[in-house]
């Protein structure tokens, strides 16, 4: 793999009508990365990643993917991606054989027979490749839909919300084949909203209404927002998170399971609110290290505020 | 970089024919539509209809006249339901629709006849409906012809000749143009094949992008004319199914001749075929559910049916509805299968048709290019 990154673009910007989908966007993607690409939806992440492989025109900005221009050469992109969309997008009333002939028919593939079989084999659908892709249950469509996008050896890979809707195990095995492909070479754009997918990434964009929030290592994130997290345990969590709600310093009160994790960026005022609530001694109270879940809460909420601030904008 | 690949060409179309097989209902529409359409209008619609009200003028009451009157009064196509005094008499018994002709026997008639005068029959006709009244004025030479050989036999046989002892003069009322030879199957042709492309290619484009399809196959390096070509081609196949259905019922169940050039035929139904589907692909590219695709076709159908010659005589419209009407695609075609069917054109005789069709075919194409777009924009 060259260093030249795998995907450089800037003031990527995308309208729909008045509507700014997609706002001065940069991102650079290295060769061989996974790359996370998260945001609330209706964030501009498919819009993003359609525009990178030359599926939409930008009406701003440049770039260029796997060394190509985006906006002059989207056919010489489209030969060396492999995207899988949001939505199932192969032909439900043919069979899976036949999905696969076609997408290797599309890309050229020499020895098409060969590579439908093998593909078949390595899914494990070799004995049912003439049932209709339409019958498959969600999980099983996702993999015949990764597998499709695969057959003609793309060096960069687009996925958007690959995972929607498909059950935890099957999941695990996702990841387990884009960390295969990875570590191949395949540099791997991954949009989702699940953090535990988040986590597998080595890079995150956070992206939120069409603007880029964040980006950075995975690991660097929760460092880079400044976010103090305490976590607590006790009776009455439900009283006890209404009540932190409205204190100095908190900005953000989430519930796990049986603790609550308080958040704030401004430390003194948090840790003042902390020592008075420990002083009561009703619950148990520590300190622990801000993660990405607690990040993308913050990012999220605060996004939002931002969008409604448009909204009144608008509306004055 | 090719413009054209030949192997995603095939792909598309492959794919596109193992849907086709699969969509059980809109297969059965494609051959089942035509067939029930052309049983309906096939007896529905009479075109050749018999026991036409006719009118009689009586100026020569001699054997030979009643022979006359007895042979048509025999093939059906007339019944006499009363007997005028002159000739104003029977314009008003037109006017009014009482009648669809009026027969004049002429003074001496059978005098005239046998001197070998060659008396004139006078036949008005209200031509106003010319397909009412079209095929008993083509049958009434021969009527007459055959109900004076019977009559002119033995010493007479010689004036029967071989020449006609009469003459029919037909005069057409109120259609000087007189537009006959109006027949509904080669029309219904049109209709049908517009009405089945058009809608079934526009609702198959747009499938593929309701269904999101349409995003993994841009996605592909598809080519814009490789999905375009690959995707129209088994529609062109399927109105070669449907046409050879309707003719073999056309001729099988209702005697529709086939008199002209069968290469002229072929060439301007090609054509056609071809126009329809670039009408229906440029729907698909406005059209964003296959809903609005059905909408959209069969707004373009009522238009096709009445202003194309189909259902009215073109010449009897405005100039402006010819002015449509001559924008239309069906109205070329309509007169190319009349002419080749009916009138037993040759290539010479549809080239205009032919190259009517093909402007229409350009510009409709030249559209439909610039509004397909390759992105999701």
């Amino acid at each position: 793999m060259t260093d030249t990154p795998a995907i450089k673009v800037s003031g990527l910007t995308k309208r729909f009508g008045k509507k700014t989908v997609v706002d001065g966007f940069d991102m650079e993607v290295p060769a061989g990365a996974i790359y996370g690409f998260l945001g609330p939806n209706g964030s501009g992440k498919t819009t993003t990643i359609r525009m990178m492989c030359g599926l939409l025109t930008p009406d701003g900005g440049e770039g260029q993917c796997l060394g190509h221009d985006i906006r002059r050469e989207p056919a010489r992109i489209k030969e060396n991606v492999g995207y899988m969309t949001q939505k199932f997008s192969l032909y439900t009333d043919l069979t899976i054989r036949e999905n696969l002939d076609f997408m290797a028919r599309m890309y050229g593939l020499k020895n098409r027979r060969r590579v439908v079989d093998e593909t078949l084999r390595d899914l494990g659908l070799f004995e049912r490749g003439g049932q209709l892709a339409g019958s498959l249950s969600g999980g099983w469509k996702q993999r015949l839909a990764l597998a499709a996008c695969l057959q003609h050896k793309p060096r960069l890979l687009l996925l958007d919300e690959p995972t929607a809707g498909v059950d935890p195990k099957a999941r695990r095995d996702f990841w387990d084949e884009v960390r295969r492909l990875s570590r191949a070479g395949v540099t791997v754009l991954v949009s989702t909203h699940y953090m535990d997918e988040a986590v597998q990434c080595d890079h995150i964009t956070y992206i939120a209404y069409g603007k880029k929030l964040i980006s950075a290592p995975a690991t660097e994130i929760p460092a880079r927002i400044g976010l103090k997290t305490w976590r607590v345990d006790g009776p009455d969590l439900t009283g006890l998170e209404a009540e932190l709600t409205a204190r100095p310093g908190v900005e953000q009160v989430a519930r796990f399971g049986a603790v609550l994790h308080v958040s704030g960026t401004d430390e003194a005022a948090l840790t003042a609110t902390v020592a008075a609530q420990k002083a009561r001694g009703t619950h148990h109270w520590q300190e622990k290290p801000a993660e990405l879940e607690e990040a993308f809460i913050y990012l999220m909420t605060s996004a939002v505020d931002n969008f409604a601030v448009d909204i009144e904008g608008e509306a004055a | 970089m090719n413009i054209f690949s030949l192997a995603r060409f095939l792909a598309i179309l492959v794919k596109e024919f193992i849907q086709m097989r699969r969509d059980r209902v809109t297969f059965a529409m494609m051959i089942g539509v035509p067939v029930m359409q052309l049983l309906l209008f096939g007896y529905a619609i009479n075109t050749d209809p018999h026991d036409l009200p006719t009118l009689i003028e009586m100026n020569d009451d001699s054997p030979t006249a009643r022979a006359v009157l007895a042979g048509m009064e025999v093939s059906e196509y007339f019944e006499f339901t009363g007997v005028v005094t002159g000739p104003s008499e029977g314009d008003r018994a037109l006017r009014d629709g009482r009648a669809n002709f009026v027969v004049a026997i002429p003074p001496d008639f059978e005098r005239d006849i046998l001197r070998g005068h060659v008396p004139s029959l006078l036949v008005s006709a209200d031509a106003s409906d010319p397909t009412a009244v079209g095929s008993a004025v083509a049958a009434l030479q021969g009527i007459v012809d055959a109900a004076l050989r019977d009559t002119l036999s033995g010493p007479l046989q010689a004036v029967a000749g071989t020449s006609s002892p009469v003459s029919v003069v037909v005069h057409r009322q109120f259609n000087p143009e007189g537009v006959t030879a109006i027949n509904i199957v080669p029309g219904l042709l049109g209709i049908i094949l517009s009405m089945t492309m058009v809608m079934i290619t526009s609702v198959a484009m747009v499938r593929e992008s309701e269904r999101g399809t349409m995003e993994a196959l841009i996605a592909t390096p598809a080519r814009p004319l490789e999905v375009m070509l690959g995707k129209i081609l088994p529609y062109v196949l399927v109105g070669y199914v449907q046409t050879a259905v309707f003719l073999g019922f056309a001729g099988g169940l209702f005697q529709v001749p086939f008199n002209g050039d069968g290469l002229a035929f072929f060439a301007g139904f090609n054509l056609y075929i071809v126009v329809n589907l670039a009408l229906g692909f440029l729907i698909s590219t406005v059209a964003r559910t296959q809903m609005q695709a059905m909408q959209i076709s069969f707004f373009t159908i009522l238009p096709t049916i009445l202003l194309s010659g189909f259902m009215f005589p073109f010449a009897g419209m405005p100039g402006w509805a010819q002015v449509l009407g001559t924008a239309l695609p069906a109205t070329h075609f309509l007169r190319l299968t009349r002419k080749v069917m009916l009138k037993g054109g040759e290539l010479a005789d549809v080239t205009g048709d032919m190259r009517a069709m093909g402007v229409i075919l350009a510009v409709i194409t030249l559209v439909a290019m610039l509004r397909y777009r390759q992105t999701l924009d």
